[in-house]
């Protein structure tokens, strides 16, 4: 299965975070899937001509693209014309290319959350007209239409992370080569179930405070962040806290919120970020699937039944009272 | 005489979008223009955002640099609050930003700037097989061992800072996370891990001996490790005379810690080092698709001129010091801290070789101070302070990215971001041309270089392009 991999407009952090894949590493990964980059702007060595050559060797159809990669957002401006960003060497614009080979591909895959809804680039009145691929934010449309389908039929898959995890990446590619990925492996906002069926929530280590609503009231402070600090994991999509980061690590085990970076728009939450928004003092985000009612009664119930270990250690920035040895039994 | 126009581009392996415009003629490069083709806007959207939104959303200006644009940012926010992060709080941010520089060295050597050695077009040098071996795009045997090895070391990020990139955990107060007295020795243990592959692999021998030569003869001659096949293809291709720059050097000084910086601010010209006078910097628009006058980044604004003028080329603005260009990256941290080699290699003036050369003494220094401050995290102690946003001030953020000087400058009036100007490394040494005509680093450095009739994208303009390491998306940003 051969990639072409564009990185129209981002941060370049998607491909550094794939970089990071490990056992195996990620070239001897995807060389064990039978997995072949054909062209790719940081990792390639073809330069220049080598690579308008190879586009254009695409584009009439002489070489069959399996599957297009496509990393960061796709600017519309300034004026609806695409050229906030030219594919530089090709006098056209990234928007143009996108557009004029997605149709060609088996597949078209976005890879990060600016490709996937626009992401980061849209945030703050958007100032360079970032949408992404086939979404405009939570808006179905995007740089493709709505109705667009690559030629195997599928819509854009949309590995949504900000970064992508290394192993979503290669996880997606790695299923799509052994023909094991269709519609029904997607959910609704197109993102592959296999890491967004699980909530950031899971394995989250404040579970235990969360569960007695114990809650860190500053960064550093190791209770639940959702009640003070913006934390959104209960209702964000993503494996993190099952699978860990870079060695096992994850933003909320590394003590700050989780801003839900896998879905669309999470770049303009409405309040700062390490906020948590509310009304009558109450946190205005609900967990996922939780009705509110129980989830008020249980809370306040929690609450009331806090260990004194987990109330003085949700506000430590360390364990300060370890759990209780319970004598044997004589 | 012969003229040629040519247009270079995808310019790939380097961070980011680049297009490089070339006048030749009988074989030389006789004029270059550097064009940054993508604007995301990073300063304008900050604008009306809570302050501490910065620390959220900078980092994701650049997916390499990542942690520099954090720390950066946290820098700009307790400059404007007036506090410092709690001592032992920025032990651990300069940790992660450490190893984030040293894990890009080793990406652009063995990635992005080593790779061209595979070529075909080399294949009657004497040291190709061995290149080929080692350095093949993707496949080289040294390629897959860096990768592996950054992984492996970005543990140490996945440990205190959550993941990389995109961290939140550098704070104005400090670090979010309170290491352990298990996490520091799993941390020195990671380190000693990296510098097995450093003395096995990169240097052929301890870091402390290729940190130890003295000049740039002993620095050409150094023969083991992957740094020794690099000295052997330097020297036949001459890439000590290959791509010249300014000749001045800038560093905003490397890792702010409470006992001072690790690496010495200054400014480097003819020899002489002088203090980095940042009242004394512009951002030139003459060239770049901006509207507005020359300003200083703390009046500065961005506004993009959407009709894309003749008379300009590129989305970047052209920062100037005191009126004139300067480089800035790892050499010219070596040259102004004052290695010896770099030094020597300064006197001999800046090329291709020098910059390589340059990252390579800066691995070792690196790899060195890691474990220094690694053994001097004191886990009993607090890592965060208080932090409160200022309802209004003014603030600089100065932090050396592994490419160089970076900037942030921040103003904040009601409780808001009113202002916020960036200039990042590859700005500095990939600006276009100012008022008066004057080239960008990179467009001087090119001037000269072969370009022989059967090449449309010349190897010697690959070279010098990507000696500089460009960061592409944070110039513009």
């Amino acid at each position: 299965m051969n990639v072409l991999w564009l990185q129209s407009a981002g941060c370049g952090g998607c491909t550094m975070s794939l970089l990071c894949a490990e056992a195996p590493g990620v070239f001897d990964l995807l060389e064990g899937a039978g997995i072949k980059m054909l062209w790719h702007p940081a990792l390639s060595v073809e330069s220049g001509s080598e690579v308008r050559r190879l586009l254009d060797d695409i584009e009439t159809g002489q070489i069959a693209l399996d599957v297009l990669c496509i990393e960061g957002s796709i600017l519309m401006g300034p004026k609806g014309t695409g050229k906030f960003q030219m594919l530089s060497g090709t006098g056209r614009s990234m928007l143009d290319w996108v557009t004029s080979l997605a149709p060609l591909a088996h597949n078209v895959v976005a890879v990060g959350t600016c490709a996937t809804y626009g992401g980061v680039t849209s945030s703050g009145g958007n100032p360079a007209g970032a949408i992404g691929v086939q979404y405009d934010g939570h808006q179905r449309g995007g740089a493709l239409p709505s109705d667009f389908r690559a030629q195997s039929g599928l819509p854009v898959i949309n590995v949504a992370g900000c970064p992508t995890h290394p192993d979503w990446v290669t996880e997606t590619l790695m299923l799509l080569a052994s023909d094991a990925l269709d519609a029904g492996s997607l959910d609704k906002l197109g993102r592959p179930l296999f890491y967004a069926e699980n909530l950031v929530h899971h394995a989250c280590p404040k579970n235990e405070f969360y569960e007695y609503k114990a809650s860190a009231e500053k960064l550093s402070q190791m209770g639940c962040m959702m009640e003070h600090l913006g934390c959104v994991g209960t209702q964000a999509v993503g494996d993190c806290n099952i699978r860990g980061w870079n060695g096992g690590g994850s933003c909320t085990r590394a003590g700050y919120p989780c801003i839900n970076c896998t879905a669309p728009e999470f770049e303009e939450p409405n309040h700062p970020f390490t906020q948590t928004p509310k009304f009558a003092g109450i946190p205005v985000g609900l967990p996922s699937d939780m009705p509110k009612a129980w989830f008020m009664a249980l809370a306040s119930l929690s609450k009331a039944a806090t260990p004194k270990r987990l109330a003085e250690n949700a506000v430590a920035d360390r364990v300060e009272v370890t759990p209780q040895i319970r004598s044997g039994k004589k | 005489m012969t003229e040629r126009s040519l247009l270079v581009g995808p310019f790939n392996r380097v961070e980011g979008d680049l297009e490089i415009r070339l006048e030749v003629a009988d074989g030389h490069v006789t004029a270059a223009y550097a064009n940054s083709p993508m604007y995301r806007g990073f300063e304008p959207m900050m604008i009306g955002k809570d302050p501490m939104d910065a620390l959220t959303i900078t980092p994701r200006i650049c997916g390499i640099c990542s942690i520099s644009q954090s720390s950066a940012a946290s820098a700009a926010l307790a400059n404007a609050a007036g506090i410092s992060a709690a001592p032992q709080g920025a032990l651990a941010a300069t940790l992660m930003h450490g190893i984030e520089n040293l894990c890009d060295h080793l990406t652009h050597f063995n990635l992005f700037f080593c790779a061209d050695f595979a070529r075909p077009a080399y294949a009657n040098r004497a040291w190709h097989p061995a290149a080929v071996d080692r350095f093949t795009a993707m496949e080289g045997s040294a390629t897959r061992a860096c990768i592996e090895a950054r992984a492996e070391i970005l543990h140490i990020v996945g440990l205190l800072g959550g993941k990389w990139p995109h961290t939140l955990a550098i704070q104005p107060g400090g670090v979010t996370r309170a290491p352990t007295a298990r996490d520091r020795i799993r941390i020195l243990s990671t380190l000693a891990a990296f510098r097995r592959y450093l003395e096995k692999v990169v240097f052929g021998a301890p870091v402390e001996a290729f940190l130890a030569l003295s000049d740039a003869d002993q620095l050409a001659a150094w023969d083991t490790g992957d740094a020794g096949l690099f000295m052997r293809i330097a020297e036949d291709l001459e890439l000590g005379k290959m791509g010249a720059g300014p000749g001045r050097y800038m560093s905003f000084g490397a890792y702010p810690l409470p006992e001072g910086r690790a690496m010495k601010a200054g400014l480097w010209s003819d020899g002489a080092c002088s203090p980095v006078e940042t009242d004394q910097i512009r951002e030139d628009l003459s060239h770049a698709w901006m509207m507005g006058k020359a300003a200083h980044p703390s009046k500065g604004v961005t506004i993009p001129d959407e009709d894309m003028r003749d008379t300009a080329y590129s989305w970047c603005k052209a920062p100037r010091l005191a009126g004139q260009t300067v480089e800035t990256g790892a050499f010219a941290r070596q040259v102004i801290d004052g290695h010896p080699a770099a030094v020597d290699l300064a006197a001999r003036g800046s090329s291709v070789f020098a910059r390589v050369a340059g990252r390579l003494i800066e691995v070792a220094r690196t790899q060195i101070l890691l474990e220094t401050w690694a053994k001097a995290i004191t886990p009993e102690a607090r890592f965060m302070d208080d932090f409160s946003t200022p309802q209004s001030g003014q603030g600089t953020g100065l932090v050396e990215a592994a490419r160089g000087a970076l900037g942030h400058w921040i103003d904040i009036r009601n409780g808001k971001i009113a202002g916020y100007q960036i200039i990042a490394p590859t700005t500095w040494n990939f600006s276009p041309r100012d008022a008066n005509g004057t080239p960008g680093p990179v467009e001087a450095a090119l001037e000269g270089a072969p370009a022989a009739e059967d090449e449309d994208t010349p190897l010697a303009v690959q070279h010098i392009v990507r000696s500089f390491d460009p960061c592409m998306v944070c110039t513009v940003h």
